[in-house]
């Protein structure tokens, strides 16, 4: 294989792993500070220890966030050494905001929320919880906008090859900002709030009957119930932003070969790119031309549009952006019914304890779905801007470095093997801390600033 | 933004100058993390607990100062990022593991089963072995240049073995800071043990790096610069004869001057750093590339300086409060 292909697996590996943990730090932050907030405001004990079980949830998750993080900001230099050269005008102050205005303050107040609840006042406490909450806000931000400017420039002129910026308001809020930040926060609430109820579901399941983990499972409940409609809402205004910035994009999600009106909504379908046609369709009649026009006979772009006379072909490669397009889509219709009928049991019954075995079983596994759906959502959204880096401006092929390729090939094992590796034991430690939970190991309550009262040496986990 | 003259000269050197900051501040900060990571094996479980417990409030911003050096490098020098970072790729990327090892370590080693606690400590070890070991390996090549030669790796074998001693030195007088009792008395001999590391260090880069580059060999040793530059040696002897004096004592009966030792260390490290950035300076691929030269557009560089200019000194003051709370000898790190 060469230098190109290793670094764009090795990139997406890299990036796709990171993910995974920012989704879920983004918004279990907030969930913590709600926690706290709940706290402070009933005195109820069962918020205090719902904190302390997700606290340590978080901890976890920022370390591994901070540490693939990293290795994504080498990863520049070492594999794509042409985007900085040639956008580095622009991604250059977007990242700098980002380090200065969101790492440092999460990195910093988050050592004060983990380790100072009995060495600082409560309200500094509070205040800390949010400061992080919001530091990785602020980070999803920033590196969304550069995220974002890569698939819709603007506000910049090239002048030998280089690209200057001309309009800050224009990068920072080009045209698809608004869609695509507010579609990953959603995205993120939505990882938390099946995590919340699938590692509660798991308490329940093996004997946990605790105050806490019947109020963390009703609340990932109500706040997948909440979120899920908005985020399908949100993901076709996104989709219809596509339609108008990228349509080769929109023609491949759809597996739409010819540009013409009264498209199927093709619910299966396998692309073939030799024949450049579908094999196996299930389709919905006229659903894609109404999705996307709101019309019947609305005209949707076809992916035969994008090649040239001399046969090249000018569109991203259209299986992987339509099935993980699918994956995706499907992920979020699972979340949906189970967390409505989740919710209408609760509220019939008045009763966490009311929801039958299987549904509780089905949750599981769904504390993961967010996971899926949120990488599906990224492989559609950034194989579909191929062969462009940035959208019309940069090729994939102009970045690369020149690296030899079995450098990229080792180093690439390397992280895989790693990567394997701390994703189970990732896994397997959040199950290990459920069923520690679950049996009782309740850490005992102490006031904050009370420091005669710290008695009992027990490590911090 | 005409103001202090051509913004093409100044902003260079200004940003050149908040790069050198932020890897000085990486280097004393995460320096004595990766040093007591490194000490590990010398330690009991028990003793692991409180170092780790000694920096783990901080380790995490610390290292965030490696991501903005990384950072204005990449906005600032785009074109030397690129050049610096491919040459280096192999080392990158073993630093990179080992921060990824050392830094998922400090969570895992409590959080996951009791049965399995030795094996992340033993990461937590390789990792800051791993990450301060390519770090001087990178030092050494970029003294060298960036030339890969069967010369230039045994220079880097040397930078790498001195740098990982010179991080535990740091990291040993932290640890005399920041513990009592037993604990205290083995960092004491640690540090005693590890200032051979730092002296022959410090020593052999300013041997080398005159001897590799005429340029270089100029600035220091023509008239009038060797006498202007005098103080720079002379201070760090007199630093490193006070730091084996204090060593000798330590640590007394009623805990006084246990900080001394972390102070000189920081005091060492910053000369050392001077020197260094005199040396190299207006290169930032030495030899080949100017900070001039590399440089990104003015007009981004200044949209940057203004962010810095309003957010540094709040970090400056939210990392002094952090490191106010948590003053004080370290006791185990709590959630509750
Ligand atoms: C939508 C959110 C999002 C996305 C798309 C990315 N990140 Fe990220 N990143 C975060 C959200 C985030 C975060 C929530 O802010 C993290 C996760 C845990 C943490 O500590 O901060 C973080 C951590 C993190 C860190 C460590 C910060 C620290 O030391 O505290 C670095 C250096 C990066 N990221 C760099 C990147 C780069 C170069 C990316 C793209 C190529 C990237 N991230 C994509
Ligand atoms: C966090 C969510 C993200 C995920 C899961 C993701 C995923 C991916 C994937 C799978 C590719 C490979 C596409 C292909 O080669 O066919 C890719 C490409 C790329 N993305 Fe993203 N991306 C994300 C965010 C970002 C952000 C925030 C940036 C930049 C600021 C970025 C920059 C790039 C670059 C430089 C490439 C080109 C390299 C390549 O083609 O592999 N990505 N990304
Ligand atoms: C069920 C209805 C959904 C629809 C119609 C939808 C629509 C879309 C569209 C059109 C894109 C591509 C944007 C582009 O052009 O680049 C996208 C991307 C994405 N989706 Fe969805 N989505 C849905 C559900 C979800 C769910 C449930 C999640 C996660 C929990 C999710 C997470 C993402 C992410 C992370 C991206 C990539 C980032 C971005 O471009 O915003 N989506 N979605």
């Amino acid at each position: 294989m060469d230098t190109l292909l290793l670094s764009r697996i090795q990139f997406g590996a890299n990036i796709s792993f990171h993910i995974l943990f920012p989704t879920i730090t983004i918004a279990l932050g907030w969930v913590l500070l709600f926690f706290k907030l709940r706290f402070n405001a009933t005195g109820d004990v069962k918020w205090m220890e719902a904190y302390r079980f997700w606290v340590k949830v978080f901890a976890l998750s920022f370390a591994m966030g901070v540490v693939s993080g990293i290795t994504m900001s080498f990863q520049f230099g070492t594999n794509w050494p042409g985007f900085m050269e040639t956008v580095g005008n622009i991604a250059g102050p977007l990242l700098a905001y980002e380090i200065m205005t969101a790492f440092f303050l999460e990195a910093v107040f988050l050592g004060i929320m983990l380790f100072g609840f009995s060495r600082v006042p409560g309200w500094l406490h509070t205040t800390a919880t949010f400061l992080v909450a919001f530091g990785t806000t602020m980070s999803a931000f920033w590196i969304l906008v550069l995220n974002s400017w890569m698939h819709t420039p603007a506000g910049f002129e090239m002048h030998d090859g280089v690209a200057f910026a001309t309009d800050w308001w224009a990068i920072i809020f080009n045209p698809s900002m608004p869609y695509r930040l507010v579609h990953m926060l959603l995205a993120s609430g939505l990882t938390v709030a099946f995590l919340l109820a699938g590692l509660s579901a798991f308490r329940w399941l093996i004997g946990d009957r605790s105050a806490e983990v019947r109020t963390t499972l009703k609340s990932g409940l109500i706040l997948g119930a909440t979120l899920i409609p908005l985020q399908i809402l949100a993901g076709d205004f996104h989709g219809l932003n596509t339609l108008e910035h990228q349509p080769a994009k929109v023609a491949a999600m759809e597996g739409n070969w010819e540009t013409g009106p009264n498209v199927p909504l093709l619910l299966f379908a396998v692309p073939d790119k030799e024949t450049r046609s579908n094999l196996l369709e299930i389709a919905v009649p006229n659903g894609a031309s109404l999705i996307l026009t709101h019309k019947t006979d609305g005209v949707v772009p076809g992916l035969n549009d994008f090649v040239t006379e001399d046969g090249t072909v000018k569109h991203p490669p259209v299986a992987p952006v339509f099935y993980s397009f699918r994956v995706m889509v499907g992920t979020g219709m699972a979340m949906l019914l189970l967390s409505w009928a989740a919710v209408v049991i609760m509220a019939r019954r008045r009763d966490v304890g009311a929801l039958p075995k299987p549904l509780l079983w089905a949750l599981v596994p769904m504390a993961f779905s967010g996971w899926v759906a949120t990488l599906a959502g990224w492989y559609t959204t950034e194989i579909g801007r191929q062969p462009w880096l940035v959208y019309g401006v940069l090729t994939t092929e102009q970045a690369v470095a020149d690296v030899p390729a079995p450098f990229v090939g080792t180093t690439l094992a390397a992280y895989l093997a790693i990567y394997v590796l701390l994703l189970a034991a990732y896994v397997s430690v959040l199950f290990f801390l459920a069923r520690k939970a679950a049996q009782g190991d309740r850490p005992r309550r102490r006031t904050p600033l009370s420091g005669e009262a710290i008695v009992a040496q027990v490590p911090a986990e | 933004m005409n103001l202090f003259g051509d913004p093409a000269q100044w902003l260079p050197l200004t940003f050149a100058a908040l790069m050198g900051l932020s890897i000085l501040i990486y280097v004393v900060l995460d320096g004595f993390d990766l040093g007591v990571g490194v000490l590990f094996p010398f330690a009991t479980d028990v003793e692991r607990d409180r170092m780790v417990a000694s920096i783990g409030p901080f380790w995490d911003a610390n290292e965030t100062w490696l991501v903005l050096a990384v950072g204005i490098l990449l906005v600032a020098f785009p074109a030397a990022h690129g050049a610096i970072l491919t040459a280096l790729y192999l080392p990158v990327a073993i630093m990179l593991i080992g921060l990824i090892l050392r830094g998922v370590a400090f969570e895992f080693r409590v959080k996951a089963p009791v049965p399995h606690k030795g094996r992340w400590n033993a990461a937590f070890w390789a990792g800051s072995l791993m990450t301060s070991l390519s770090q001087g390996w990178m030092l050494g090549l970029y003294i060298m240049g960036l030339q890969q030669t069967p010369a230039t790796w045994v220079f880097a074998a040397l930078t790498a073995l001195f740098l990982t001693v010179g991080y535990s030195f740091i990291g040993a007088t932290w640890l005399i800071l920041k513990t009592d009792g037993d604990l205290q008395r083995k960092a004491v001999a640690w540090a005693r043990g590890g200032i051979w590391g730092v002296v022959l260090g410090m020593g052999a880069i300013s041997l080398a790096s005159p001897l590799v580059s005429p340029r270089i060999w100029d600035k220091w040793l023509s008239v009038p610069e060797i006498f202007l530059l005098a103080p720079l040696p002379i201070m760090s002897g007199a630093l490193v004869v006070l730091l084996w004096l204090a060593l000798r004592r330590l640590p007394t009966s009623d805990d006084s001057w246990a900080w001394f030792p972390f102070v000189a260390t920081i005091a060492l490290f910053t000369l050392a750093f001077f020197g260094m950035a005199y040396s190299f300076y207006p290169y930032v691929v030495p030899e080949r590339l100017t900070i001039y030269e590399a440089a990104s557009a003015p007009e981004s560089l200044f949209i940057i300086l203004i962010g810095t200019c309003v957010v540094l000194p709040m970090i400056a003051g939210y990392t002094a409060l952090a490191y106010f709370i948590f003053r004080g000898k370290a006791t185990e790190l709590r959630y509750d």
